[in-house]
């Protein structure tokens, strides 16, 4: 038999201006690299994403201007699922912490 | 190879005998390294059990690999913080056995309809999407192995032992183009 370990829990309040780190949405990052071409991230970004024509080129050309885009964000959860749907597409995406 | 064409929800493409050969042969070279990475994943009765599969927790050596095969986070080549080193490697066991059924799995939709003597390849709109991963992991891995820049000219000075290949990833840029016109337009 066993019982579950106790834990201590201090709650400590954030400080105002300060949004706590676990509070911070998660961001999908796509990173520029020399070999995806832009028609095919245009379309991985429509049919992943469901976004339109419009604003899968805008990213698009986000990442290939400016060597990456945020092309998601919500939920920890949400944003792995995003990232590896990416990868299985053969884009360069990785996650972070908003800042 | 003409450029790919849509009639209705159906893509068809036509390759001869030496561009079905291309095609098919890098198509199953890049799955037999995906196959030789699952066979890497730990093997263990928890995993039987639970039915939860893991993958390796580190990423390849190899850089073909390791281009196909992302990590989860942006780390520091030279400094990586090691929270999110641990992150990282803990997200790619979780995920990479998936990622790789995904990768064979189009691999072997494309090994599928290619006829290894060339002729007529006729996709319905999933084998279509089957095809595009597949042809952008092979673009991948030559693109790796060539060392291919943003700049990259279309020949190479005939003295670079990369010059007979670039033509070839060249020709599969043409094929994945005209491929995803094709199923866009």
């Amino acid at each position: 038999m066993t019982t579950p370990v106790e834990h201590e829990r201090t709650q400590v309040d954030p400080a105002p201006a300060e949004v706590r780190t676990e509070d911070r949405p998660w961001q999908t990052l796509v990173w520029n690299d020399p070999v995806n071409l832009m028609s095919y991230v245009t379309y991985v970004f429509q049919k992943l994403f469901g976004y339109s024509r419009d604003h899968a080129t805008k990213l698009m050309l986000d990442v290939h201007h400016k060597g990456r885009a945020i092309v998601s964000s919500g939920s920890k959860d949400k944003v792995e699922a995003d990232v590896a749907k990416l990868h299985a597409a053969g884009l360069w995406a990785t996650m972070q912490r908003s800042s | 190879m003409k450029k790919w064409t849509r009639t209705g929800d159906t893509v068809l493409g036509r390759f001869d005998r030496q561009e079905a050969a291309v095609v098919r042969g890098l198509v199953s070279q890049i799955q037999d390294m995906l196959l030789a990475r699952a066979e890497e994943a730990p093997q263990d009765e928890l995993a039987a059990l639970t039915g939860i599969r893991t993958g390796p927790a580190t990423p390849p050596d190899d850089p073909i690999l390791g281009r196909l095969l992302p990590d989860f986070h942006r780390l520091d080549p030279d400094a990586p913080d090691p929270a999110e080193v641990d992150s990282a490697n803990a997200l790619r066991s979780l995920h990479e056995p998936e990622l790789l059924d995904r990768k064979t799995g189009a691999a072997a939709v494309v090994l599928a309809t290619c006829p290894p003597d060339g002729g007529e390849v006729r996709l319905a709109p999933e084998q279509a999407e089957s095809w595009l991963s597949a042809l952008n992991d092979v673009r991948l891995a030559l693109g790796t192995a060539l060392d291919v820049q943003e700049d990259m000219p279309d020949e190479l000075p005939p003295d670079d032992p990369r010059s007979p290949h670039l033509g070839v990833y060249h020709w599969l840029t043409w094929v994945q183009e005209t491929l995803v016109e094709a199923v866009v337009g």
